[in-house]
């Protein structure tokens, strides 16, 4: 991604002002893309970073989970992979997922390794991911996904799972609870071969 | 001699004039930490906290500090936000996009934010929207007493206060005494937007419904039982407020203030 510094400077005096000019988010995505939330640098189970911007580009599903989530995360992930799998029998291609933890204090990279070990899910069609620097609280913002830590530990969340255009739109969205609902697997089949 | 000081005159008459209401830099205060008995309840457990110690700034942010946030992060004024993270109310009354043609804005609570720009002002001071029961652990102390939440008397002036500004445009800051951690307007003069505002209102699943959908109001039944006290009528309007708004929302009503480690500079 290109990042641009301008250099502005006040008349006679010289009172220059940098703008550096968000490197995520290039002006040509819309207005109500995702990717343009402040920069997000995230690593996926295989230990190799990138920015959230940069997956502009290919429709995609984006949600967020933690791995030590003993009932909600699961059920997610292997929706998902049903939802994959209608996508499939429907005719379409799979789309690759990102699943972003909102516990980034325990899931390391051994964390990530583990959950997609358990899982069966390798990227780059499927990556889990934590944030190495940026808010993630923004894309939870942007998605309408909360968490709270509980005082015994974990935490009190919803989940929803958006399928994003290649600009980053929603799309659709879905709770990922179990069930791969025939409307967002159809809506998945339209947004991948609109996107060829 | 004359001719250099004419001269310098003309300079200082050129150069950038400072914005309508100086602000004040953001001053952060530590509070100790110690134990909190939430007036939210987990379902139908009552919920004990260990707080931390944090830093939390003394006053609301004001609209000159906002104003002067604006000015150094253009991505964030109203016109060049982008639609996902503010909707059309997003400092609607403001003169300019950075200036919000109020004489007194050094000392008023900046309203009318979205929470994605709150958070954007927070982070540019290396800080953060408090958590829930950070807000609520501070906003507990009364001038003398670390939890002042049952004391009848004052929880009726704090109801009184927000009825008595219903309708108007926040007070200015620092008409009453701090609390006992030097905090100021924790309670009566604006609501406050908090990290985790989404996520404080389980449906009847123990799941969170979305931000914004009001789901405590349609389950007024229900969301009473979630308050450990009932008749707290002014912690219910405040969640219920919260509750309201979607992250890009903004409102009149709903201001904010950060926190950060203690012991962070300055």
């Amino acid at each position: 991604m290109r990042s641009m510094i301008v250099l502005l400077c006040g008349t006679l005096l010289g009172a220059c002002t940098l703008v550096a000019a968000a490197a995520s988010a290039p002006s040509s995505l819309p207005a109500t893309s995702i990717y343009r939330i402040p920069p997000l640098t995230l690593m996926n189970q295989n230990g190799q970073t990138f920015t959230f911007a940069s997956l502009a580009g290919k429709p995609r599903l984006l949600g967020m989970f933690y791995a030590s989530c003993q009932m909600a995360c699961p059920v997610e992930i292997e929706t998902l992979k049903q939802v994959e799998h209608q996508v499939v029998k429907a005719g379409g291609q799979p789309i690759p997922v990102l699943l972003v933890t909102f516990d980034p204090a325990h899931d390391d990279l051994a964390a990530l390794k583990k959950a997609a070990a358990q899982h069966h899910v390798s990227a780059p069609e499927f990556q889990l991911s934590r944030a190495l620097s940026g808010d993630i609280g923004m894309l939870g913002g942007v998605l309408g996904v909360s968490w709270r830590p509980l005082p015994g530990g974990g935490f009190q969340h919803n989940v929803v799972v958006a399928l994003l255009d290649r600009a980053g739109r929603i799309i659709a969205t879905d709770p990922a609870n179990g069930r791969a609902d025939p409307a967002f697997v159809a809506a998945i089949v339209r947004e991948e071969r609109a996107a060829h | 001699m004359l001719r250099a000081l004419m001269g310098l005159l003309l300079l200082a008459a050129l150069m950038p004039r400072p914005a309508p209401a100086d602000a004040a830099a953001p001053r952060f205060v530590t509070v100790p930490g110690g134990q909190l008995v939430s007036s939210l309840l987990d379902g139908t457990r009552t919920v004990t906290v260990q707080m931390a110690p944090f830093a939390m700034l003394e006053e609301p942010v004001t609209e000159a500090q906002f104003a002067a946030f604006l000015r150094a992060h253009p991505e964030w004024q109203r016109g060049h936000i982008a639609v996902l993270f503010a909707g059309p109310n997003y400092l609607a009354s403001w003169l300019t996009p950075t200036d919000p043609g109020d004489a007194q804005a050094a000392r008023r609570p900046v309203t009318d934010v979205s929470w994605f720009a709150a958070r954007a002002y927070c982070d540019s001071l290396q800080a953060e929207l408090p958590s829930w029961y950070q807000w609520e652990y501070a906003a507990a102390a009364s001038s003398s007493n670390r939890d002042a939440r049952a004391n009848m008397a004052r929880r009726n002036a704090i109801l009184a206060a927000l009825m008595h500004v219903t309708g108007q445009r926040p007070g200015l800051i620092g008409q009453r005494p701090a609390n006992v951690y030097g905090l100021r307007d924790l309670n009566r003069l604006i609501w406050e937007w908090v990290s985790d505002y989404g996520a404080m209102f389980p449906d009847v699943n123990g799941d969170v419904g979305s931000a914004g959908s009001g789901s405590v109001l349609r389950l007024c039944g229900g969301a009473a039982l979630a308050f450990r006290d009932p008749s707290d009528y002014a912690l219910a309007e405040r969640v219920a407020a919260l509750s309201m708004l979607a992250p890009a929302d903004s409102s009149p009503f709903v201001g904010f203030r950060c926190v950060r480690k203690p012991g962070d500079s300055p």
